[in-house]
């Protein structure tokens, strides 16, 4: 399964938001309404999934900061490169 | 315990070694205006005071845990149980342990227990979220030696 359609799969269960409608260039937040508390629900879900600690913190600063955009992070075929690149790391 | 302020842990008992798991007793008055209501002539600790005990001894725990960098604010309560009718008087042991630390927020669970018996658990989320305040976080400091909270094992 693919980081994708893992993510989206958390997405729908945790969100009850329907699977099929949920598609690579889902906006988590504009496309999806995911308010930031669920958002935690799905990062948790995440973080236990992938092994990982999605850097909520630190993205919110530099979307704050207007150094990076929502797109880059919640846009779910960005997040899912950000989830890999993690994973990487993870075992790098 | 003071209810009327929310304050509901009497004081902390106990910390494991790895400090993600701690213990604490909360001693229901036998007198308080909650009980004027709740309920007149059958005095009951509401089921949601429970809850905040639940959610002030793991806080206690997620504050040190995360270092006192901010106020953990109760985001989410799962699972809740309720599963026994708790008194005036009645000593009430907590335990509270975090399940997952994650950025800016951290999950945790706990449950209650009185005369051994299984009262209440559930699974809580915080976020972390910055102080009002430097001084907030002296007042902070200071209640954590009231209710006897081992804030230097938490040195960082």
């Amino acid at each position: 399964m693919s980081t994708f359609d893992k993510v989206a799969d958390i997405i729908s269960e945790t969100c009850d938001i329907p699977r099929d409608t949920i598609t690579q260039d889902s906006h988590a937040i504009n496309d999806l309404e995911i308010d930031s508390l669920d958002f935690l629900d799905i990062a948790f879900a995440i973080d236990k999934a992938f092994g990982i600690k999605l850097p909520l913190e630190q993205w919110t600063q530099e979307v704050n900061d207007g150094k990076a955009t929502t797109d880059q992070y919640f846009v779910l075929k960005n997040l899912s490169a950000r989830i890999d690149e993690l994973v990487a790391a993870k075992g790098a | 315990m003071r209810l009327e302020y929310f304050q509901l842990v009497t004081r902390f008992t106990g910390l494991e070694a790895d400090k993600r798991r701690i213990r604490s007793v909360c001693e229901v008055p036998l007198k308080s205006t909650v009980f004027e209501g709740h309920f007149p002539g059958y005095p009951l600790m509401p089921g949601v005071m429970l809850i905040e005990c639940m959610a002030q001894t793991c806080g206690w725990l997620v504050s040190g845990v995360t270092g006192f960098v901010g106020l953990p604010v109760l985001a989410g309560v799962k699972d809740a149980k309720i599963r026994a009718a708790v008194f005036p008087g009645d000593t009430l042991e907590f335990e509270a342990w975090i399940v997952h630390e994650g950025s800016g927020y951290t999950i945790g669970e706990a449950k209650g227990t009185s005369k051994g018996q299984p009262i209440c658990n559930a699974q809580l989320t915080y976020r972390i979220v910055p102080y009002p305040s430097p001084e907030f976080r002296g007042k902070l400091r200071e209640w954590a030696a009231q209710v006897q909270f081992p804030l230097e094992e938490f040195a960082h």
